[in-house]
């Protein structure tokens, strides 16, 4: 459901243009925010532009120096209170401004979540209203419906793990308390703090290095895959007249293999130096789909581009074999000739991948690929790196929440509270794991409790 | 048949079970001339199960009815014969109080109480029909002819509706306990459109108290200070009996077994769904056969009869089974039974067929509570009752519903999960049903609904005096806490002694009395200017010390929840219209027209994203109504 609880933030000037930009930061914590990342002289005033630093109070370091300004609600863009932090640095700096703010309390915003905001609390006029309404619309079929059935298999049935358990003791909790007089056996406080460690442990494993922060420091990273003379450097020249090159300082364990970083949506992302984007005539034999498996290794997500206008060869069926186990896109490029593979054979041999007809070589189906990669991204379908899992912002959101709420659990069991105030942090946790795999039901308990329990008059 | 007027009222009830009296004494205390009927004079407030009141989520809904000014409270406290305070090894959230009663006492108390009342007429009588003008319920009329007309009715028809018994292979059309059922009006309301359907209860077998062995059970005391339930009384007494305990064993199970085949509820006979929570001992049986015993409680029907209630045992098997059963029991085996276990069939709505305020939404005027409305229990029978009666007078007065939410009662979980989730078996409140159940305890029932009462018209001066004096008695007791400093010297030797960490300084005695090992009691040695305070009050203010910061954490998330509720919809919404929707949500919604954002969000079938249009689709119709653009 649409959440206006939490403090949002998110770099709100295009990406990667000359590294000046403004982050953006709205919600009730975001003057609590500033005061704690931001040191100036004096004190910050409503509604004027005050220079200072920005300090990552984690290390000591200044990260930059900015013009940082506080709009106190209602009168703001999004009625709330609204920080919006001019950085003068780098992109490196915009990124590591934007990754501390993440750090200290706010949660990263998704594409269009500032202007959803300003939308519901009275903001806009009716003819912009309308855009909103159409891309929220939008977004939310994408986030809800679809980014479930998107949730990687992996990632879901591990929350479904920590879902069973955390049930298991709901269940215990409830049939203890509702009926106390039956022949059951008494929860006892080092089995619920035993349960409730492993609960947290377990979402601290699914949270490990899925947190949103390094999305936005390392970049995504794509590789482009095909035979050669497919279309790859077309795709390539395409995202990089589209999208200008970002400066490649970004440190990252795979700089050595990247080509180029573009900027797609906002989404930094990195394409990763395959065997044909650069090819020439002579190479093709030396090089061949080998060094595209490599490329593909390191990759979040593969693009692989087939010649349209040729039929599929042993090769091709080859990569496509190898792409199904990734999350991945298949462009049919050159259609502007004549088309001998059909779209819907294609979906049958690959049927979780993104499937796009395209013309590169005029930019046609451009968008759609952009669009692509945008909803995967904030769609939780693609992971980033080898450990994460999850990158959905509002994913990374909730798991969040509920590891709160275990810990809260956890003090309240250690302390000796009684059951029942430890098991409003459980259906806490509980509650909010369940919006991530969408289930929601909260008779879940109760119908557990009859029947595993023989209870009754 | 030559039908006659026999009466003119304002509001009549049909039946006078936990359900019918609340109502009719609710609607007559708030100044409308009021009719109850009942097949059987004797079955009013008649405990046709249990003779017990209260329990986990029950004892709150007690306490909530009482401090609306409702008088189930009031009359279990004059009747009881055992009280104890259940869970008081957990949280001061699920405390549960459950007297056992005196069940004639109970039946015969809340008789006189009705008969007293001004504007309520209590009369014997079984109603074939209503009377509806323009589809308002505007009158009843009974098997003999006469037919009094109303306003408004209230139907509480119980377990006598199409009322079916099953004892083995013998099935008969009966209300509880023998008495007559109600017949031909099951069929009218079906004719009227009304959705019905069959649920199902049972109710173990009654023996004479000479026939147990109480050597061989073990005895089941009540509290040594008796709580009572109603915070009109301070003191009420002290327990008169003693349960018993003792257990079901693998012969009991073999004789159950093998005659399966001889139970309604295997034949296939009994058409209605039963409880889960409250399964027949064959029942039990069949679906946890690895378990090698079941418990069972023998409970006195009251002090001036010699009739045992076995609490654990209902059956729907034959009478000649049930004697070898019982009789194989520990402690039982001379048993003299004097009413055999049966269960019984009845024919109740669909909840989702009521609005919020109970009234029906086919008939206008036509208000329904109690297990007519698919629960079970006197407690929620009694609390939709009352707030039945109360809606029915608001109807009549032109005031909107007067509703409880799920974060201020257990009246409200009950209510608005019957009628917006619906149920699938006679519905039973459990204290896992609330979400907010730190703040709905039972001590601080009159905090949460007093006022209300008193403004809705039916809490009186005295009990509205007495409420204030309370809250204000534990304001100032509070605040003297707060300032009262306590030295090392005068509390650590206690601080010790119950394993607690002690003071290096001086301390507010209150900070003290945050720590769930020591109570206010613990500290009184110390405090020699304490005031006297009641049971109630103290009760109150020390869960209120305690347990600050989760109550606290507990209204963050209620504030969240009214944000939802807040956002109301209309009910002339046509959902089929709302572009984005899925079909499966247009559908339900329009079936339900859901008062609110909320409430919309609890129906099933209903997805967040569906909420998620929802919530566009009325902001951008407040925005064309205001005319920007």
């Amino acid at each position: 459901m649409i959440n206006f609880e939490d403090t949002i933030a998110a770099i709100s000037t295009a990406y990667g243009e000359g590294g000046i930009g403004i982050v953006r930061i709205s919600g009730e914590k975001s003057l609590e925010i500033l005061n704690k990342i931001f040191v100036c002289k004096g004190a910050i005033k409503n509604k004027y532009l005050t220079y200072g630093k920005i300090v990552d109070y984690r290390k000591g370091s200044t990260v930059d120096e900015v013009m940082a300004v506080y709009m106190k609600g209602p009168h703001t863009y999004t009625a709330e209170d609204v920080v919006e932090i001019n950085c003068h640095g780098s992109m490196v700096s915009l990124n590591k401004t934007l990754e501390l703010i993440l750090a200290s309390g706010a949660r990263l915003a998704e594409p269009g979540e500032f202007t959803e905001r300003a939308f519901f609390n009275g903001r806009l006029d009716l003819s912009q209203a309308e855009a909103v309404i159409d891309l929220i619309k939008a977004k939310t079929e994408k986030s809800f419906d679809v980014a479930l059935s998107q949730l990687e298999g992996s990632v879901s049935s591990k929350v479904n793990e920590v879902l069973k358990l955390l049930l298991d003791i709901q269940v215990e909790i409830a049939v203890n308390i509702d009926y106390p007089d039956e022949d059951i056996e008494e929860l006892t406080y080092n089995k619920l703090i035993g349960d409730t460690e492993t609960a947290i442990s377990m979402v601290k494993k699914i949270l490990e290095g899925a947190d949103a922060g390094r999305l936005i420091r390392d970049g995504l990273n794509v590789a482009i895959v095909g035979r050669p003379n497919v279309g790859k450097s077309s795709l390539l020249n395409c995202l990089l007249r589209e999208n200008r090159a970002i400066v490649t300082d970004i440190p990252g364990t795979t700089r050595d293999t990247i080509e180029e970083t573009v900027n797609i949506r906002n989404i930094p992302v990195n394409l990763i130096d395959t065997a044909g984007i650069r090819e020439t005539e002579d190479e093709i034999e030396r090089i061949g789909i080998e060094k595209s498996k490599d490329a593909f290794n390191k990759a979040d997500y593969v693009i692989m581009v087939v010649d349209g206008s040729e039929n599929l060869t042993d090769s091709d069926l080859e990569l496509i074999d190898y792409i199904n186990s990734k999350k991945s896109m298949i462009i049919i490029n050159k259609a502007d000739k004549e088309s001998l593979i059909d779209f819907a054979h294609i979906k049958t041999i690959s049927p979780n991948s993104d499937i796009v007809v395209a013309a590169l070589i005029n930019g046609t189906g451009l968008d759609e690929i952009e669009d692509i990669i945008e909803s995967n991204v904030y769609g939780g379908k693609v992971s980033q790196g080898d450990s994460a899992m999850v990158n959905n912002v509002r994913h990374i959101d909730l798991l969040n929440r509920a590891l709160a709420s275990l810990n809260s659990a956890l003090n309240a069991a250690k302390m000796g509270s009684a059951l029942d105030f430890a098991e409003c942090d459980i259906r806490d946790a509980y509650d909010f794991l369940g919006e991530i795999t969408g289930n929601t039901v909260s008779d879940d308990v109760i119908n557990e409790v009859f029947s595993r329990f023989c209870l009754g008059k | 048949m030559n039908k006659y007027l026999m009466g003119e009222y304002d509001i009549i009830v049909v039946g006078a079970g936990h359900a019918g009296c609340e109502a009719g004494l609710a609607a007559a205390r708030m100044g409308k001339k009021t009719l109850m009927l009942s097949i059987n004079l004797e079955a009013v407030a008649m405990m046709a199960c249990n003779p017990s009141i209260g329990g986990t989520g029950k004892g709150h809904l007690v306490r909530e009815i009482d401090a609306l000014g409702g008088q189930m409270g009031l009359n279990i406290d004059k009747t009881f014969i055992q009280s104890r305070m259940l869970n008081t090894a957990k949280g001061p959230a699920v405390h549960s109080l459950r007297a056992q009663a005196d069940k004639n006492q109970y039946h015969i108390e809340m008789k006189k109480t009705i008969e007293k009342v001004e504007n309520l007429d209590l009369k014997q009588g079984e109603v074939i029909d209503l009377i509806i003008e323009d589809g308002k319920a505007s009158g009843v009329i009974l098997k003999t002819g006469a037919y009094y007309t109303a306003k408004a009715v209230i139907l509480a028809t119980g377990t006598f509706l199409a009322g079916k018994v099953f004892i083995g292979e013998s099935v008969y059309k009966s209300g509880p306990d023998g008495l007559a059922p109600s017949t031909v009006l099951a069929q009218r309301l079906r004719e009227y459109g009304l959705p019905m359907r069959r649920f199902k209860t049972g109710t173990p077998a009654r023996a004479l108290a000479d026939s147990f062995d109480y050597d061989k059970m073990i005895p089941q005391e009540g509290d040594e200070v008796v709580v009572p339930f109603s915070f009109m009384n301070d003191e009420i007494g002290d327990n008169q009996i003693k349960c018993w305990l003792t257990y079901t064993n693998e012969e009991t199970h073999r004789i159950i077994r093998e005659n399966f085949h001889r139970s309604a509820l295997f034949g296939g006979q009994i058409e209605g769904v039963g409880p889960r929570y409250c399964p027949s001992i064959e029942d039990k049986v069949n679906r946890f056969a690895d378990k090698k015993r079941h418990q069972l409680f023998i409970e006195p029907e009251g002090l001036y009869t010699d009739e045992m209630y076995i609490q654990g045992m209902s059956s729907s098997l034959p009478e000649d089974v049930q004697e070898q059963f019982y009789k194989s029991i520990e402690g039982l085996e001379n048993l003299k039974i004097v009413r055999p276990a049966y269960a019984i069939e009845y024919d109740c709505i669909d909840p989702l067929n009521l609005k919020i305020s109970l009234e029906n939404k086919t008939i206008e005027n036509l208000f329904c509570a109690g297990q007519f409305n698919g629960s079970s229990g006197y407690e929620e029978a009694a609390a939709q009752g009352l707030i039945a009666g109360i809606n029915a007078v608001f109807k009549l007065n032109g005031k909107n519903p007067f509703v409880l939410d799920r974060s201020e009662a257990y009246i409200g979980v009950l209510i608005d999960d019957l009628i917006t989730k619906g149920t699938n078996e006679p519905y039973r409140i459990m204290t896992s049903r609330a979400e907010y159940r730190l703040v709905l305890r039972q001590d601080n029932a009159d905090l949460r609904l007093t006022e209300k009462g008193y403004e809705a018209g039916l809490v009186t001066e005295e009990r509205f005096a007495r409420y204030k004096a309370k809250k204000e008695i534990v304001e100032a007791e509070t605040e003297r806490l707060k300032k009262l400093i306590v030295k090392p010297e005068q509390i650590n030797e206690l601080l010790e002694n119950n394993g607690s960490t002690p003071i290096t300084g001086g301390t507010p005695l209150i900070e003290i009395l945050k720590r769930p090992e020591i109570t206010y009691d613990d500290t009184a040695f110390i405090d020699t200017e304490r005031p006297s305070l009641s049971h109630h009050q103290k009760t109150m203010m020390e869960v209120q010390i305690k347990y600050e910061g989760y109550i606290m954490k507990q209204q963050q998330q209620i504030e969240k929840f009214r944000r939802l509720e807040g956002r109301k919809l209309s009910p002339d919404i046509d959902y089929s219209q709302i572009e984005g929707l899925r079909i499966e949500a247009r559908q339900k919604l329009n079936d339900m027209k859901p008062l609110s954002i909320g409430q919309a969000s609890r129906i099933s079938g209903v997805s967040p994203s569906d909420i998620n249009v929802l919530m566009i689709w009325l902001e951008k119709n407040r925005r064309m109504r205001n005319g920007q653009s």
